[in-house]
């Protein structure tokens, strides 16, 4: 791209209306779907659909009558700005139609053109053909649509499968922990999630064993106008280490689609759960129209003592990102980690961050979280790191680096501290950058192109979170960053 | 291989070289002196393409094509590599990685496939125990905390891997031992070849007692004041830059001090 009046200058202007949303197709398949709209009907419909015993939909009736006293207290106090959204002009159960009007018992009765849709979006369900070393439980709009090398952990005693299944078999452990990390009273998405909630996955992982493959769940929306309200619960007994990963697309769609999901860890004593998630839903064009509001609340408790829970996120994709996975540190010795790379680009708004809340003994934090903002977008990072009087020892570290491409684009950070107990050690370090000229030249200079210099940069500064992601899931993360910055230098 | 016809280049508002005519045939090793501010690292970096230097006026042929209309990358590819005086650090971006990626390109603009793996790591270990570097760099990350020294022998290094037609050294010298010099001449003269052209930007003449140049030319001012073989270097060591200053019209213009 030669600037006309200078052959010498490399121009930058931005050539946004390249941009390709290659996951933005829609899958063709009967749902059965809900009229728009929410109120307690459609709330016993969910319950209705998904046969859940009583006490289910008790838990959900009572976060639907708190959500609708919460009805003004949206929060508005994140960094992003978008149009009131009309919860009565949304669907809130839509599911893909077997031939029963049930989940499909196994692979042969889901709907072909969905595995082939799947296959589309890198996640093969043919366990023969299925990525090697991965559970996958795939989710559609509301519901689980196959969940892949169950039978093989079950003789490990892992239970890996949707929510609503979860439900019907493993209620005693819902009942036990559902909530318990994450309250329906918790936050106004949290308790619209806590009533509406449709699938999701559950985990459990028995006291000692080390689950020998990452697990995943695929989210995918489909149905237009509808939201996304899924539900994820993961626990480590005792002594047990598992890897879970999370990935989700979504077609282009001309209106904003709503995904507020819920996801509760629980840690218990020398246990670790790592969760990571790349996150890809539309982002909207390249005007802003359409693109996910991904509203959702993540948090992690480390309840035994030595457990640890670490989150990584690749956040690439949704129009408006507000989530704070969170650890709430309170066994003696246990540590909580937060590494995440969040790419806004075009008329994205991003406001991520962490929240660690010491109250054990010798707990450890450490959030590593870089922000990268292009086109017209606006990212934040906002933190808080808390050390409650009982905290004795606690130690944190954190680090903040943004980068900036283009003048048009914006980059926060709002670190908040707490401390309540002096013995408390906190680090704090943020940085904001460019992709400076003398980079791009330097590496141009080599006979790499503008681009792929412009990629090889970013992907130097998101080096520290990509490592932190199993192989594959890191290769996946290299591609959703080069498919994001395409366009970003001319 | 090389024409240079009347080139003007500027910073901003900034006239640093005033009409520049140079030839450099196939196999020569040119070097270019001159005084702080006199544009000699201008010229080198005009020919590279750096992008804040603006072409006012004149013309550049490498092998008869229009260097001057080409982006870095192609100058790049088409042979032209540039030993920079500040290579700038690249954070996260592995050494090696970021040696492959560029020989991969320069290789697919030749018409060759991507080269090996293990061939490329063959290949890395022999150019860089060509210039005593040490194989430790090659893991870490482009330039990131690497010494001065370090950064030249890496530039030297990337030079032999690369294997450019037209070799530009911005003051590769400058700032090194002598130890280091040497090996960093060592290196230059290694890649010289019936083939292949240098031109050695450079401030001193010391530099000139390890690589013996065909041609030394004197920018004062943004042009050539005078023109010799290496004899020349010599006589600018003993006397200085002054004495042709006065052979060349004086300027009304700012000269650049920004500009060394």
């Amino acid at each position: 791209m030669t600037n006309p009046n200078n052959p010498n200058v490399i121009s930058r202007q931005s050539k946004i209306d390249d941009q390709e949303y290659k996951w933005g197709f829609t899958i063709d398949v009967d749902s059965d779907v809900a009229p728009k709209g929410l109120n307690e009907d459609i709330v016993r419909l969910i319950s209705e659909k998904k046969s859940e015993p009583p006490w289910m939909l008790e838990w959900r009736l009572r976060a639907f009558r708190l959500w609708e006293k919460m009805r003004d207290e949206e929060p508005e106090w994140a960094n992003v700005e978008y149009p009131s959204i009309d919860y009565q002009d949304i669907i809130y159960y839509a599911s893909p139609l077997t031939k029963d009007n049930d989940r499909p018992k196994s692979l042969d009765e889901v709907d072909p053109e969905m595995l082939q849709a799947f296959e589309k979006l890198g996640i093969p369900l043919n366990e023969r053909e299925a990525l090697a070393g991965v559970a996958v439980d795939a989710v559609m709009d509301s519901s689980s649509v196959t969940t892949t090398f169950k039978e093989k952990l079950e003789e490990l005693g892992i239970i890996f499968c949707s929510f609503s299944e979860a439900i019907q078999n493993h209620p005693e452990l819902i009942k036990k922990y559902l909530g318990t990390v994450v309250p329906y009273s918790d936050n106004f998405f949290a308790t619209l999630n806590s009533a509406v909630f449709s699938d999701g996955s559950f985990a459990y992982i028995p006291p000692g064993v080390r689950c020998p493959m990452e697990l995943m769940t695929y989210f995918r929306i489909n149905e237009a106008d509808s939201g996304q309200f899924e539900r994820t619960l993961i626990i480590a007994d005792k002594g047990s280490y598992v890897s879970y990963l999370e990935g989700c697309t979504a077609p282009i769609r001309k209106k904003s689609q709503l995904h507020a999901a819920v996801v509760e860890l629980v840690a218990l004593d020398d246990a670790e759960i790592k969760y990571s998630t790349l996150q890809n839903w539309y982002p909207g064009d390249k005007d802003g129209q359409g693109g996910v509001y991904n509203f959702v609340t993540k948090r992690g408790k480390a309840q035994g003592i030595n457990s640890k829970i670490s989150w990584t996120q690749v956040e690439t994709g949704s129009a408006i990102t507000w989530k704070y996975p969170s650890v709430i540190l309170q066994g003696d010795n246990s540590s909580g980690e937060f590494y995440s790379v969040a790419l806004v680009n075009n008329h994205q708004q991003a406001d991520t961050g962490t929240k660690m809340t010491h109250i054990g003994k010798n707990t450890r934090s450490t959030i590593i979280a870089k922000g990268i903002s292009a086109g017209k977008a606006e990212n934040t990072y906002r933190g808080l790191v808390k050390i409650m009087p009982s905290a004795e020892g606690a130690k944190n570290f954190t680090q903040c680096d943004s980068l900036l491409i283009g003048d048009q684009c914006g980059a926060h950070t709002v670190p908040y501290i707490e401390v309540k107990n002096p013995t408390a050690q906190i680090e704090h370090e943020a940085t904001t950058s460019k992709v400076s000229d003398d980079q791009l030249f330097y590496c141009m200079q080599r006979g790499v192109s503008a681009e792929e210099s412009n990629y090889m940069i970013i992907n130097g500064f998101c080096r520290d979170i990509f490592k932190e992601l199993p192989f594959e899931f890191a290769v996946e993360a290299g591609n959703l960053l080069r498919v994001s910055l395409e366009g970003t230098v001319g | 291989m090389l024409e240079v016809h009347d080139l003007h280049a500027s910073v901003g508002e900034i006239k640093i070289l005033r009409g520049i005519n140079f030839t450099v045939k196939k196999g020569e090793t040119h070097a270019i002196m001159g005084p702080n501010g006199s544009g000699k690292s201008t010229f080198a970096n005009v020919l590279a393409g750096r992008p804040e230097y603006t072409v006012t006026k004149g013309e550049v042929l490498l092998d008869g094509k229009n260097l001057l209309s080409m982006e870095p990358d192609v100058r790049a590819r088409e042979g032209v590599f540039l030993a920079m005086q500040y290579p700038v650090e690249l954070p996260g971006v592995r050494y090696n990685q970021f040696l492959k990626a560029a020989l991969d390109a320069i290789r697919e603009h030749k018409g060759e496939d991507q080269i090996d793996i293990r061939a490329f790591n063959q290949l890395l270990k022999e150019k860089g125990d060509l210039v005593e570097i040490n194989p430790d760099l090659m893991r870490r990350n482009v330039n990131e905390g690497f010494s001065g020294g370090e950064k030249k022998r890496s530039e030297i290094l990337q030079m032999a891997l690369l294997e450019p037609h037209l070799a530009l050294l911005d003051e590769t010298d400058s700032g090194l031992d002598i130890d280091a010099l040497k090996t960093v001449a060592d290196g230059v003269n290694r890649l010289q070849d019936p083939e292949k052209s240098v031109i050695l930007v450079t401030h001193y003449q010391r530099l000139l007692n390890y690589i013996s140049p065909d041609f030394v030319h004197v920018l004062i001012d943004g042009k050539i004041a005078k023109s010799g073989d290496h004899k020349l270097a010599l006589e600018l060591e003993n006397k200085g830059y002054d004495w042709l200053r006065e052979t060349i019209p004086p300027v009304s213009e700012t000269s650049g001090e920004s500009a060394s």
